[in-house]
């Protein structure tokens, strides 16, 4: 892959929050490793789907790149930049490449607020538009993304769940960024307004060559948008392939269980489909397993698998997988042993 | 036909709020066979919980207000049983398990208690009787060291394992019907289909006919024997649950299947758009509440709001127009 395809970078990054006790003096306790060692790269124009459950620390990383949260160790590059040592008039002068579109659009959108003062926010901080210039540019993007122009007084009360989103989509637009990152962006839409906004989204990704960094816990909508799928667990990378590759042939034994689980909508196939359930439940992230995060739940597991923390390989093209199990087979025909 | 367990007769519900009465259920019919899963889908504010609260005589009323309907359980009438009739039943002869598992249990009580309450309430045994039960119970619910854990509370539970309790709970008096209201929702999807796995076996095992709420047309492609469409308080299409993941004949049904990706699917397909959204239903629909929305739209659809009509051995819809049958048609909705 030439370098100047690669927009963002992740290099070893590490994420610790800290738990504390104490009434007065807060100590910390112990750490909840939201993200413990993680490397990938996100190429100009591609969507990275980002899976994982609940904790997984998925969002964490997202913010993370986009420098909301400080890492604990590792570095992100975006654009050739390091992020991590950045003087803040340098990281604002970035931040408007970057823009984010949040999960939830009740909690994203302060109600006090007209959406004309929403969305034309990003461009008091960072331009010196004129006041017309800025009311021009909120019409052209509530336009763009499938609202009025004429709503750009009402507060976000008085639209659906489906509207907000595009509220958020246009503010996340409106400074021209190259990357997004869509943290859970529709899950919390009803599944025909799901449509309209992942249809915005391609829309929009095509017009404006953006990149995507998609986050989500629904398999069926990754594999829709998605370039390349990489899989988190318990705040560790389990696998990273193309889509296609991935939903053929996924290697990890988690990312297997992951897609037998998702419900496919037709009962013939329902009927006949092999399923692997996994027993148990995700471990605490306070305390994660020694060894592969993955060995309490594993149905393959070895005792390898409790000694030793599985490395991230590249088994494939572009395939890259944390097991102990996969092994590089490189005519193809990759599979579990 | 097996026998019917429920059934249930033009249900009306309409709540009076502070913007004005919204007519949440619209003249709801469907019945429950002996041991088959009825799935019921539908988008939020479709009417599908309220159905569910209406028959089980949880509906404050005022607010809400029961206009007309039957529900017939077992030769009564839900709908015209006294709170303490009601009560009778409910947790006894009718389960239920709720959406948020941690919303649903008490905080301050041990999960033993609150599994055991309803069988001190229903069955009369004594308080032995019942922890032995209750022990029993998570054990076949698949929670590890039952035993040790049902003097745990809540919050030592994960969701998958309070979700557990919560049919424990439900299966308590061994109840005819198993009334499940988005039992997964909350939970991810490893965990989801455990759950789904469990109750599933267990409808099998106890012979129970249960109702399976979501908004989730895999899940339901994979539990139920039936299933049921709703949009704006109606019933818009009904069918054997093959029948309509083959053959969708409404609109709506079409459209929501076009708009789900699948994790097998391909990806060159843009996903179908339902433009528009559901109507505020603040006043009693005159036309096919889905005609904003419908591109087979005509002109009867605005004035006539359709009943359900057969359209097949089982299977029923609620438009005036014949949709193709074969499932495989691309529908594009308001293109």
């Amino acid at each position: 892959m030439p370098e100047n395809n690669v927009l963002v970078r992740v290099e070893g990054l590490k994420k610790h929050f800290p738990v504390l006790r104490g009434a007065i003096i807060k100590r910390p306790v112990g750490y909840i490793k939201a993200i413990d060692g993680i490397s990938f790269e996100v190429m100009r124009g591609e969507t990275l789907g980002l899976v994982g459950e609940t904790g997984s620390g998925k969002s964490t990383t997202g913010r993370i790149i986009l420098a909301l949260y400080d890492a604990t160790e590792g570095k992100v590059t975006f654009d050739g930049t390091n992020l991590m040592n950045l003087k803040p008039r340098e990281m604002r002068r970035l931040r408007r490449r970057m823009q984010m579109i949040f999960q939830d659009p009740y909690a994203s959108l302060n109600p006090r607020m007209t959406v004309e003062q929403l969305i034309s926010e990003p461009m008091l901080v960072h331009t010196r538009m004129t006041a017309k210039e800025r009311r021009d540019r909120v019409h052209e993007l509530l336009e763009l993304v499938g609202l009025n122009a004429q709503f750009d007084r009402r507060y976000p009360h008085e639209f659906s769940g489906g509207q907000r989103q595009r509220i958020g989509v246009a503010r996340a637009l409106t400074l021209n960024p190259e990357f997004i990152v869509c943290d859970e962006p529709i899950s919390a839409l009803d599944v025909s307004v799901q449509a309209q906004v992942v249809n915005l989204l391609e829309d929009l990704q095509e017009q404006f060559h953006l990149t995507y960094l998609f986050i989500a816990h629904d398999l069926s909508m990754v594999r829709h948008i998605s370039t390349r799928v990489a899989v988190m667990y318990l705040g560790k990378l389990m696998e990273l392939a193309p889509r296609e590759e991935f939903y053929s042939s996924p290697l990890h034994p988690y990312s297997q269980a992951l897609l037998s689980a998702v419900p496919i909508p037709d009962p013939n196939l329902q009927a006949s489909r092999k399923r692997i359930i996994l027993k148990g439940d995700i471990p605490s992230a306070a305390s994660p397993p020694s060894g592969c995060v993955f060995n309490t739940r594993c149905p393959i597991r070895v005792e390898r698998c409790f000694k030793e923390v599985p490395g991230w390989r590249q088994v494939r093209p572009g395939h890259f997988v944390a097991c102990h199990l996969v092994e590089a087979e490189p005519m193809g025909g990759n599979t579990l042993r | 036909m097996e026998p019917k367990v429920l059934e249930v007769k033009e249900l009306v519900t309409r709540f009076r709020t502070l913007e004005g009465v919204v007519h949440a259920v619209n003249g709801v019919s469907f019945h429950l066979e002996e041991g088959e899963t009825l799935g019921i889908v539908g988008e939020s504010g479709c009417g599908k919980s309220v159905t569910m609260l209406s028959i089980l005589g949880l509906i404050r009323q005022p607010p809400g207000k029961i206009i007309r309907g039957e529900a017939i359980f077992m030769k009564k009438d839900l709908l015209k049983l006294s709170r303490q009739e009601m009560r009778q039943i409910r947790g006894d002869q009718i389960g239920m398990i709720f959406q948020d598992p941690m919303t649903s249990l008490n905080p301050l009580m041990s999960i033993g208690k609150q599994v055991g309450e309803g069988m001190n309430e229903h069955l009369g045994m004594s308080k032995k009787q019942v922890r032995d039960r209750v022990v029993e119970l998570l054990d076949m619910v698949g929670i590890p060291n039952a035993s040790e854990r049902v003097d745990d509370y809540p919050h030592q539970f994960s969701g998958g394992m309070r979700q557990r309790a919560m049919i424990a709970m439900a299966l308590s008096c061994n109840p005819k019907i198993l009334i499940a209201d988005e039992p997964t929702t909350a939970l991810d999807v490893t965990i989801q289909a455990q759950i789904v796995d469990l109750v599933k076996a267990l409808c099998d095992k106890l012979g129970m006919a249960m109702i399976w709420i979501t908004h989730d047309l895999g899940i339901i492609a994979g539990v139920a024997n039936r299933v049921m469409v709703m949009y704006a308080g109606h019933v818009v299409e009904q069918a054997d649950v093959k029948v309509l993941y083959d053959s969708p004949r409404h609109p709506y049904t079409l459209g929501l299947l076009g708009s789900l990706p699948r994790v097998d699917g391909q990806h060159s397909r843009r996903l179908t758009n339902i433009e528009g959204r559901p109507p505020a239903l603040f006043q009693e629909v005159q036309s096919c509440p889905f005609s904003n929305r419908c591109s087979y739209v005509i002109d009867r659809c605005r004035r006539e709001n359709p009943q359900l009509r057969a359209v097949g051995s089982a299977h029923q819809i609620a438009c005036w127009v014949d949709v193709p049958t074969d499932g495989k048609t691309k529908v594009v909705i308001n293109a």
